[in-house]
């Protein structure tokens, strides 16, 4: 510390600066109390407050003392803040009043004057007692007396300004005590010291700033002045304000520039727009550069100067707050910044004058860090360090550059020169650093003086930068470093060392797609690859540059030509192939077959059509297409795939675009309406997770496949091609030969040595050859055969690999039933494999007794024969199997029962073939179907009868009928059939019925059955003329029981006295049964079983009213015995009631035969008249049980239940022939009642 | 104003990249593509904190001596990358942002265009001119 007696001027700009207070007074008893001063003061932290709202602080305060000389005393206008004496402490030992008077007032007053002079108010006077030295002297005034005359004489107003301190140099309570109340007002002096001073300091400095736009005003003044500020915070140990005052000149004249540059130039500015004459870069050893600073003072500071100065200050401050990564940080910007200005200003500097300052600046940053911080710290925060690691690097190169240590030769005269110009700026080396091994100047100036050594410093750098953004992940950035390493060592003609670095970031930047870069990379790549002399590589290289959209035509056509020249070298081993994808060559879009099933028999020729689209710019001249083949032999005999369109390839287009999309529309009826009303539409795309992906990156082409060239005997070639631009149509063509399944398996294109394959044919594609086994198909040409009428037959003979010689035949064996026809000019036609007419010749057909023969054509194998031939099926006659029952019912109401259209009756011919191919018979089933139906029904009236026959046509096509008629087959010679139907030719249209009708006529008592036959010509309507006689159609029938035994007359009559009958009234009906004719043949054999007598036969009678119009009342059915006599009559009369009023029909009224339990059938039961029984006793139709009979209290008349398993009677229904319902169709009038409202009905 | 302005997409290819002057295109492709590095440096740190304030905007990703590089981040990973002139002094924090919303904003009106395929190259005009008057507007 700057001892009291010898008081040099204080202005050292160190760290050591502590806040000026001055001695006066006794300097002997300073010195003594000095270093227990020197050390108390510091030691408690003291409360700063501040002005302009700034945050208080906390601060230890030291200070150096000095002795007091006036000269000391700023003078008005000195700015100097660090000089300043912040407070004047005067000390005294004084405690005689007589010496006080004598001199120590006098020298105070003395000191007063100099320091109002000085308008200096900062001062203290410190009275020492000393308890010691007080003993001696016997007049002694009162201890406190001293001070407070001096208080009284000095210190008017302020009584603080004087201070005791009692035997400071004794260690007791009291000297403690005393200690503590001077260093705390000591301290609260040189606070409010600072605050004033400062305080008047920052507004004397805001004013100067102020006056920045007057003409006169100097940056450098006011940097200077600012300075000042900072560093009494920095002597304050406030590094965080000592900073901002940096920072606030560095913003400030940063502004300036940029204001420069906008036009608004400053006059000072222009003085900082001198040439750059110096580059030694950063210096950052030092605390304080004083030289800088001195130029700056000067005034003579150039914009480096300025900066190197400033940012030197703001690291020592940065380093002294623990954030040494904000200065490497910082350091980035400031010569991004600076490198800006000098460009803004229009500075002009040397070329390489910059590179050299930001080189050097760099490595001092980065030095600077280092001696900073350990090796841990620096590891960890490489990420703050990279950038002015790289910036070096750059700066370096840029250098080699630029003094000719890269190229190859060396550096010439030129760049000699220009070398000597740019070290002769860095001036002498600095001291602080020349005994630095590794300092930034030594590693410039070495770098700068040889080639070798130049690119040993420029490896070290690159690859330092390289490791540290390897290191934090930044890859991206470390390989566009190693893309610079690559260059420097294609320069120096090593690309073995390149390709490395090339290799990488080519692979990253095809991974990420990034084309430019891909492309620039891949270029740079192949320069390299044709010095390593890496044909192979080279040539795929060359082969994607060639077809690389983003460079010139002109530089596509250059590779494209490396290729082709390449190919036509002569390969210097021979047989050796250099194997290339296919895809940087050429695109495989479409590949179709030719047939386009690709289904091709044995012999055949197929063709192979290849859409390649070269990429190539020029023509490419290739030595051989080819297409390698895989066969697998057909399993078993090949059939061709007749249903051809799904194994043609799907077109290779579309590949690599998105997937098409697939819409489907959506229609929603709402469910609550019945009609079905449209609630929405819309569509729906179905495939929408395929075309909404992103798509991933594709793959680079030169992904690590490995290219095989597959061997094998099946392969397809073309040869002496020449490949346009864009798409080449390619057709290969081949005769099959082996059948079985060809897969397509790879693609190359072969030049020379060169082949770029196509490893694997993307969707599989694939041929097929088969050999076919000849066939005959014979079908109709219709959808079905009608029989009776001639039918085409469509007969188709494929020959597969059979040839048809002339004169092979096919035998048809006959059937009775079908006749084959044909005409002298029919035709047969031969087809080639692909439905092309060959040839048409006429056919010639022999017919003998068993054998229809017909020759065939001459035909090659694989083709088709066709031919027609006219069949007819006669028509059969099918016996009525329906029973007279169903068969009475009218055939519309069958129909209407049915709700189906009936079906045609169907017969199948079976004709046996024989092929000249085989020795077996080929068998072919030939259906035909019946065109019509025909139904019959016995009609009656009283005892007439009358057959009618119903025809229908089921067919599609219209018939004409004629010949139409009815025959007793047994010929019994009393009966005659007279036809009441026209007999006329008639037509029958398709789905329509045709009715005949004939009357039954019989001379004696007729037989008791009549077989008849039903036959009818008929021809189609369309045909002009049969071509053949044809058979007419035929219809098997019997009639049983057809003639009348008993008529049956129903009648109702109104309640007596009533003119009409009413509803609810009771009318009565009167059934009337009468037999018409003595025992009859139909009748007998019933007769005949109850023995030889004659007994009457017993009937049963029933009312029943299907349509509810009629209630019956009482009996509605009985059984009677009728004698067997003509005429007979048996009568019923029962009550029924009306329900309805209008014309009501007359209940039914059936009648069944009724054998009692005890004839023949029940006396000797047996399986089947028990189960007969069983269930339903009645034989009549079922449904009728189910009709509702309102017989009122009547049980059924045969019983139901209850009689299961007992003997019953039985009740068989009589031929419909054999009853005459009388009254049938009558109807009755029915009035309404008059209160119809109330009808009583009771059920008993 | 900017010299390029690239979007990049999730997996980090480009879907659009265009610059001014085009001479110069290579070195721009080759300095937004790097800038990933740091793009990425910068997602990875801001981890989940800065999704949920909802900040998009990275801020300067790095100056180099002629240009600096500004990014942003979309929600779904899409990058915007700007590349502005050094000298270009006038151009704030507050500017860069705005023409990174502008640019978010017309790559939205991009992806909503039912005919655009997510993760296809941008092509679209009304993009480009937004693009272009970036570039244009001298500052």
């Amino acid at each position: 510390m700057a001892a009291p007696g010898d008081a040099p001027p204080p202005v050292v700009y160190t760290m050591e600066n502590k806040p000026i207070v001055t001695c006066a007074g006794d300097q002997s008893l300073f010195t003594s109390v000095y270093p227990t001063l020197s050390l108390q003061l510091p030691r408690e932290p003291m409360e700063w407050r501040r002005s302009y709202g700034r945050a208080p602080k906390m601060i230890h305060l030291e200070s150096s003392f000095v002795q007091f000389k006036e000269e000391l005393l700023p003078r008005e206008g000195n700015k100097a803040l660090l000089t300043f004496p912040f407070l004047h402490i005067y000390w005294t030992e004084c405690c005689d009043t007589e010496v006080y008077k004598a001199t120590v007032k006098d020298d105070l007053t003395k000191w007063q004057n100099v320091l109002r002079a000085h308008s200096s108010v900062d001062w203290l006077i410190v009275v020492i007692e000393n308890d010691a030295k007080k003993r001696n002297k016997t007049n002694i005034l009162p201890r406190a007396s001293i001070a407070d005359k001096i208080r009284n004489d000095f210190c008017n107003k302020q009584s603080d300004r004087c201070v005791v301190l009692s035997d400071p140099l004794k260690d007791s309570s009291r000297t403690q005590e005393s200690w503590n109340a001077f260093l705390t007002k000591l301290r609260t002096l040189l606070l409010m010291s600072f605050t004033k001073n400062l305080g008047r300091f920052e507004d004397d400095m805001r004013a100067v700033r102020e006056k920045r736009t007057e003409p006169g005003w100097s940056f450098c003044e006011y940097f200077m002045l600012q300075e000042e500020l900072a560093f009494v915070f920095e002597m304050l140990q406030q590094f965080e304000d000592a900073l901002v005052q940096y920072d606030e000149l560095d913003a400030l004249f940063s502004q300036y520039v940029l204001n420069f540059g906008a036009g608004d130039g400053a006059n000072w500015l222009a003085f900082f727009c001198q040439p750059v004459r110096s580059w030694s870069g950063l210096a950052l050893r030092k605390p304080i550069d004083m030289d800088k600073r001195e130029l700056v003072r000067r005034r003579e500071a150039s914009l480096l100067d300025l900066r190197s100065y400033l940012f030197s200050r703001q690291c020592t401050l940065l380093l002294f707050l623990q954030r040494p990564w904000e200065v490497a940080q910082r350091a980035l910007g400031l010569l991004h910044s600076c490198v800006q200005e000098l460009r803004l200003l229009e500075v002009s500097v040397p070329p390489g004058a910059l590179d050299c300052w930001v080189f050097l600046s760099c490595l001092e940053v980065l030095q600077r860090l280092e001696g900073c911080c350990d090796r841990a710290q620096l590891d960890a925060n490489v990420a703050h360090t990279v950038g002015l690691w790289s910036y070096a690097t750059e700066k370096l190169k840029s250098l080699g550059h630029l003094c000719g240590l890269v190229s190859e030769e060396g550096p010439d005269s030129e760049d000699l020169n220009r070398t000597v110009d740019l070290l002769a700026g860095l001036g002498t080396e600095r001291p602080e650093t020349a005994n630095t091994a590794q300092s930034p100047y030594k590693k410039l100036k070495e770098a700068l003086s040889s080639v070798e050594a130049f690119q040993k410093h420029y490896l070290d750098l690159a690859q330092a930068s390289m490791d540290m953004y390897s290191s934090i992940g930044r890859t991206r950035s470390a390989k566009l470093v190693g893309k610079d390493l690559a260059e420097f060592h294609m320069r120096k003609r090593s690309p073995q060392k390149a390709e490395l670095y090339l290799q990488a970031a080519l692979k990253s930047y095809v991974a990420e797609g990034w084309a430019l870069p891909v492309t620039h990379t891949r270029r740079q790549l192949a320069a390299c690859q044709k010095l390593l002399g890496q044909l192979e590589d080279y040539l795929q290289t060359s082969s994607l540059l060639a077809s690389d959209g983003h460079l010139t035509e002109d530089e596509r056509r250059y590779f494209c030509q490396e290729v082709v020249s390449c190919a036509q070298r002569p390969p210097d081993s021979p047989g050796r192939r250099i194997l290339l994808p296919l895809e940087s060559f050429a695109q495989l879009r479409e590949l179709s077959f030719r047939p386009a099933g690709g289904a091709v028999h044995v012999g055949g020729t197929l063709a192979v059509d290849v859409t390649l689209s070269s990429r190539m710019p020029a023509p490419v001249p290739l030595e051989q297409l080819g297409l390698r083949l895989h066969f697998s032999a057909a399993r078993g005999p090949a059939q061709p795939r007749t249903s051809s369109p799904s194994p043609c390839p799907p077109p290779l287009a579309a590949r690599g675009g998105s997937p098409a999309p697939e819409l489907h529309a959506v229609l929603e009826r709402s469910p609550s309406d019945g009609d079905g009303a449209l609630a929405s539409a819309g569509i729906i795309c179905r495939n929408v997770h395929l075309l909404l992906r992103a798509p991933e990156p594709a793959p680079g082409p030169d992904a690590p496949t490995r290219l095989v060239l597959e061997d094998g005997p099946h392969a397809l070639h073309r040869e002496g091609l020449t490949l346009q631009p864009g798409d080449n149509l390619v057709s290969f063509q081949t005769q099959a030969a082996e059948p079985g399944t060809y897969t397509l398996r790879q693609l190359w294109a072969s030049l020379g040595p060169v082949c770029f394959l196509l490893p694997r044919l993307p969707p599989p594609a694939q041929y097929d050859v088969y050999s076919q086994e000849p066939q005959l198909h014979v079908e109709p040409l219709a959808d079905s055969l009608l029989a009776g009428i001639p039918q085409r037959v469509r007969f188709t003979v494929t020959t597969g690999h059979y040839t048809v010689k002339q004169g092979d035949s096919l035998q048809l064996s006959n059937v009775d039933a079908m006749l084959v026809l044909w005409d002298a000019d029919r035709r047969a036609s031969v087809y080639s494999s692909d439905r092309e007419k060959t040839s048409d010749t006429t056919l010639r057909v022999q017919a003998s007794d068993r054998v229809t023969s017909i020759g065939l054509p001459a035909a090659p194998a694989y083709h088709v024969i066709e031919f027609e031939l006219d069949v007819l099926s006669l028509p059969s006659a099918p016996a009525a199997s329906e029973s007279i029952g169903e068969a009475a019912r009218p055939p519309w109401t069958t129909q209407d029962a049915q709700g189906a259209e009936p079906r045609m009756a169907t017969t199948d011919h079976k004709v046996s073939i024989d092929c000249p191919w085989s020795i077996y018979s080929t068998v072919i089933a030939l259906t035909f179907s019946m065109p019509f139906r025909t139904t019959h029904a016995l009609l009656s009236a009283g005892t007439r009868k009358y057959v009618q026959v119903c025809v229908q046509n089921l067919s599609d096509l219209d018939f004409r009928l004629s010949e139409s008629c009815l025959l007793d087959t047994e010929g019994s010679a009393d009966l005659r059939l007279v036809p009441l139907h026209t007999q006329a030719l008639q037509r029958l249209h398709s789905r329509q019925t045709l009715f005949f009708v004939w009357e039954l006529l019989w001379g004696r008592p007729p037989p008791p059955a009549l077989q008849c036959r039903f036959s009818l010509g008929f021809t189609p309507d369309a045909q002009e003329r049969a071509p053949v006689a044809l058979r007419p159609y035929t219809y098997d029938f019997r009639l049983e029981g057809f003639f009348t035994l008993y008529t049956v007359c129903a009648e109702i009559r109104p309640p007596p006295g009533a003119e009409h009958c009413r509803t609810g009234a009771l009318c009565s009906l009167e059934v009337a049964v009468t037999r018409l004719s003595d025992l009859l043949e139909a009748d007998r054999d019933e007769a005949l079983a109850q023995g030889q007598e004659q007994l009457p036969t017993r009937l049963l009678y029933e009312v029943v009213d299907n349509s509810s119009n009629w209630a019956v009342c009482g009996k509605s059915s009985g059984v009677f015995a009728m004698p067997v006599a003509a005429r007979a009559t048996h009568r019923v009369r029962m009550e029924v009631m009306p329900l309805f009023a209008g014309c009501l029909p007359l209940p039914d009224v059936r009648l069944f035969k009724y054998l009692p339990h005890h004839s023949v059938h029940s006396a000797q039961p047996d399986a089947d008249s028990w189960i007969e029984n069983d269930g339903v006793s009645v034989d009549r139709p079922a449904d009728e049980d189910s009709g509702s009979v309102r017989s009122r209290g009547s049980a059924h008349p045969a019983g139901s239940g209850e009689h299961r398993g007992l003997p019953m009677p039985r009740l068989q229904a009589l031929p419909p022939g054999q009853v005459f319902q009388a009254s049938a169709g009558r109807q009755v009038l029915v009035l309404p009642s008059g209160d119809d409202h109330v009808l009583e009905v009771s059920v008993t | 104003m900017a010299v390029c302005v690239a979007v990049i997409a999730k997996e980090n290819y480009p879907l659009y990249i265009r610059s001014v002057p085009t001479e110069s295109e290579l070195k721009f492709h080759y300095m937004v593509h790097t800038s990933l590095d740091v793009v990425d440096e910068k997602i990875s740190a801001m981890g989940k904190a800065l999704v949920d304030q909802r900040e998009l905007y990275l801020g300067l990703l790095y100056p180099t001596e002629d240009y600096k590089v500004y990014g942003y981040v979309t929600n779904s990973k899409v990058k915007f990358v700007m590349v502005v002139d050094s000298s270009n002094t006038a151009l704030r924090d507050n500017e860069i942002r705005s023409m990174f919303r502008k640019l978010h904003n017309s790559y939205t009106d991009v992806m909503c265009n039912p005919f655009y395929n997510p993760g296809d190259r941008i092509q679209s005009r009304a993009f480009d001119s937004m693009v272009t008057t970036m570039m244009i507007q001298v500052c």
